[in-house]
């Protein structure tokens, strides 16, 4: 059983998320803020672009021989005297997790952001079996509170507006004084730092996610600015790690590449705060650290994508940049697409992981605008992609009769070159004849899903090939 | 079928590939004994005096503070005073790294305590395996020495670099990590930091002192 989806539903909740005035407030905060601190990044580094294409040839060449670098990152996480777990969807992921916990006797279980852990839906199904799981991400534990997804992949709570977050905490923390001064950001921040202290210190299990995994060296790497990641996995006597395969790189030296580009591409900074390489459980001359180290790979469909146009998704190192700069997200934000990955990588890879069947909308809610190609770390091609995913949709019968017979009687006229021409030059003309007062048509027969928000305006009478030839004509003269 | 096996199976199936083919074998071998280096940034390929000043620069930027001061002697005293300036305790918590251990702490009324943080210290002193010009970080590695606690738990992290250990880039720090574990070893955790914690998560309004260290100050040796 995936987590349950809305995606179906994507018109509807896009709709509603249009209405919702707190939602279309928080995210003025997302074109504001990302998109300049990214370009500020890039442009303070000359070799920018050299490392986006260094990084896309390092995935794709791990892709290519992820067998390999599989085994031998196997291979070194059991002599650094960690246990490596494989599951292929995620109720095995889950199992796995629970059985790890139980034999840890654990109560509770603090978590680091991990968007594989919203993917397979582990806090449910802790919960379900008696042990409380506290996400420790301030982001993730505000929607925790809220009993929500994420809805961005590096701000989950970034629909949210700071009297939302204090009225949770009021409702939540009643163990503080009521009449508490909860006004500023900052006040919110401390009481999350002080409730969250305590639950580190008494966490009997960790679970973070990955970035990347080395396989050089068997090591699990988490970017964090918080330090929550850091508390989730030193202090427990178990480290969970749980990632998908695709997480990873063959050396150092490449993982070093990748993060040049990772924390510029998200946020704007040179470096995350804390980039962390975890090797195994704890040695025995240190002081401190897990004593037990776990990882999860996960497939979960991935490995079907592989050898498909669809393999180029594998590349992401899910930064948030496409989602930052698309202007659909920005219009209805992340609990639109209806599941755990929003934006135009959710765009892509949620149908390859939960069917396009339930997914079709999200390739299809994208104006082609390039902006999210254009700034992706790892040069993934969203745009084609999700063209992809509109023509298998097609094939698969799954457009509405409307659609499918529109752009069937579009493409018979488009095969007739002869009499596209004619049929648009007829139509354009008594279209022009007919708008010649009023410049704009309020009603069009066969066109009310254009109409009934906007006017149509009425065609000049020329046609768009007619324009061509005679502007290229002139230009020629 | 074990789920292992299978997904094996299923990632050789897509790739087109059995994994016995002796050339893939080949490439991926020699990439993880080579470890090719990629794209290194100009910024951080300067040395000397440069390079140094690089590295304050960019601590500064990830909102850290840093001092210099001319040699080991001098880390106990400087502490005390940023302590003082900042209003905070005379207290300080250490692990047992021998560099440490071997300042004159006497010289000052600090109150030292060792070992890993509890969660209930509020200043601690770690000193750096390395720094990174390029960027302003600090390369941290646990140890009895270095508790990896120190680094998240207290409010005020204080962090001791010697000068002669600020490297260019990340891969002359890796370099040196091998050097020190083997090659294909690692401590059980390698902490890159660039400034105090921080978050975003609220309005997009950037707050230092999420869940680690309010303060990060960098104490450079130049001897």
């Amino acid at each position: 059983m995936l987590v349950h989806s809305t995606s179906p539903q994507f018109k509807q909740n896009a709709a509603r998320a249009l209405n919702d005035v707190q939602l279309q407030k928080a995210l003025g905060n997302v074109k504001q803020g990302f998109i300049d601190k990214r370009q500020m990044a890039a442009d303070k580094l000359p070799e920018f672009e050299a490392l986006r294409d260094s990084a896309r040839d390092i995935k794709n060449h791990t892709l290519e021989h992820l067998d390999l670098y599989l085994e031998a990152y196997e291979e070194k996480v059991k002599a650094s005297g960690g246990h490596v777990h494989f599951a292929r969807d995620a109720q095995e992921a889950r199992d796995i997790i629970l059985e790890i916990c139980r034999e840890a006797g654990a109560k509770t279980v603090t978590k680091g952001k991990s968007m594989i852990s919203e993917e397979i839906g582990i806090n449910h199904h802790l919960e379900a079996n008696g042990i409380t799981p506290v996400e420790t991400d301030l982001g993730e534990y505000i929607i925790q509170l809220r009993n929500e997804l994420p809805s961005h992949i590096i701000a989950p709570a970034v629909h949210l507006n700071a009297t939302q977050v204090e009225e949770d905490f009021r409702r939540v923390h009643t163990h503080l004084d009521a009449k508490r001064d909860l006004s500023e950001p900052v006040q919110l921040l401390t009481e999350a730092r002080a409730v969250l202290r305590e639950r580190f210190l008494a966490a009997d299990v960790g679970i973070t996610g990955a970035n990347f995994l080395v396989a050089e060296t068997g090591t699990s790497i988490i970017v964090t600015n918080e330090g929550n990641g850091d508390l989730t996995q030193i202090l427990p006597k178990t480290h969970i790690v749980l990632a998908s395969i695709e997480k990873l790189v063959p050396t150092l030296e490449d993982v070093s590449q990748l993060l040049r580009v990772l924390a510029r591409s998200a946020t704007g900074q040179e470096m995350s705060v804390y980039t962390t390489f975890s090797t195994g459980p704890r040695r025995s001359q240190d002081a401190d650290g897990p004593e037990n180290y776990h990882i999860i790979i996960l497939d979960n469909g991935r490995s079907s994508m592989l050898g498909t146009a669809f393999e180029e998704m594998l590349r992401c190192i899910r930064c948030g940049a496409c989602m930052n700069h698309c202007p659909v997200y920005h219009a209805v934000g992340g609990h639109a697409y209806g599941w755990v990955y929003p934006g135009p990588m959710g765009a892509v890879l949620t149908p390859s992981l939960i069917g396009v069947d339930k997914a079709g909308h999200l390739p299809n809610a994208s104006t082609f605008c390039g902006r999210c190609e254009s700034v992706c770390p790892v040069r993934i091609p969203l745009p084609k992609l999700m063209r992809h995913w509109r023509e298998r949709e097609f094939e698969r019968h799954l457009t509405p009769a409307t659609v499918r017979s529109g752009l069937q009687l579009w493409g018979f006229f488009a095969k007739r070159p002869a009499l596209y021409r004619f049929a648009t030059r007829a139509a354009m003309g008594a279209l022009a004849l007919a708008g010649r007062q009023r410049g704009r048509f309020s009603w069009l027969p066969m066109a009310k899903g254009w109409t009934k928000y906007r006017d149509f305006p009425a065609p000049q009478g020329e046609t768009f090939q007619q324009r061509w030839k005679r502007e290229r004509k002139g230009a020629r003269a | 079928m074990s789920a292992r096996d299978d997904i094996f199976g299923n990632i050789r199936r897509s790739l087109g590939v059995k994994g016995s083919e002796t050339i893939r074998q080949q490439i991926v071998a020699d990439r993880l004994e080579r470890s090719p280096r990629g794209v290194i940034p100009q910024r951080g390929q300067v040395s000397g005096e440069e390079r140094i000043a690089l590295f304050k620069t960019m601590v500064e930027t990830s909102l850290a503070t840093v001092t210099e001061v001319a040699s080991a002697s001098e880390v106990p005293q400087s502490i005390a005073l940023f302590l003082r300036n900042h209003n905070l305790p005379a207290s300080l918590r250490m692990g047992d790294d021998p560099r440490l251990n071997a300042m004159p702490w006497s010289d000052t009324t600090l109150e030292i305590a060792h070992g890993p943080s509890e969660g209930r210290d509020l200043n601690a002193v770690s000193h750096a395996f390395g720094g990174i010009a390029e960027s302003g970080t600090l390369a941290m590695v646990s140890s009895a020495d270095n508790p990896s606690t120190l680094n998240f738990l207290p409010d005020n992290h204080i962090i001791v670099v010697s000068a002669k250990d600020i490297a260019g880039d990340y891969e002359s720090v890796w370099n040196r990590v091998r050097f020190a574990y083997g090659k294909g070893s690692m401590p059980r955790t390698v902490n890159w930091i660039t400034g105090p914690s921080r978050s975003g998560d609220i309005e997009q309004t950037l707050l230092l002192g999420a869940h680690g260290p309010r303060r990060l100050h960098v104490i450079l040796m130049c001897d």
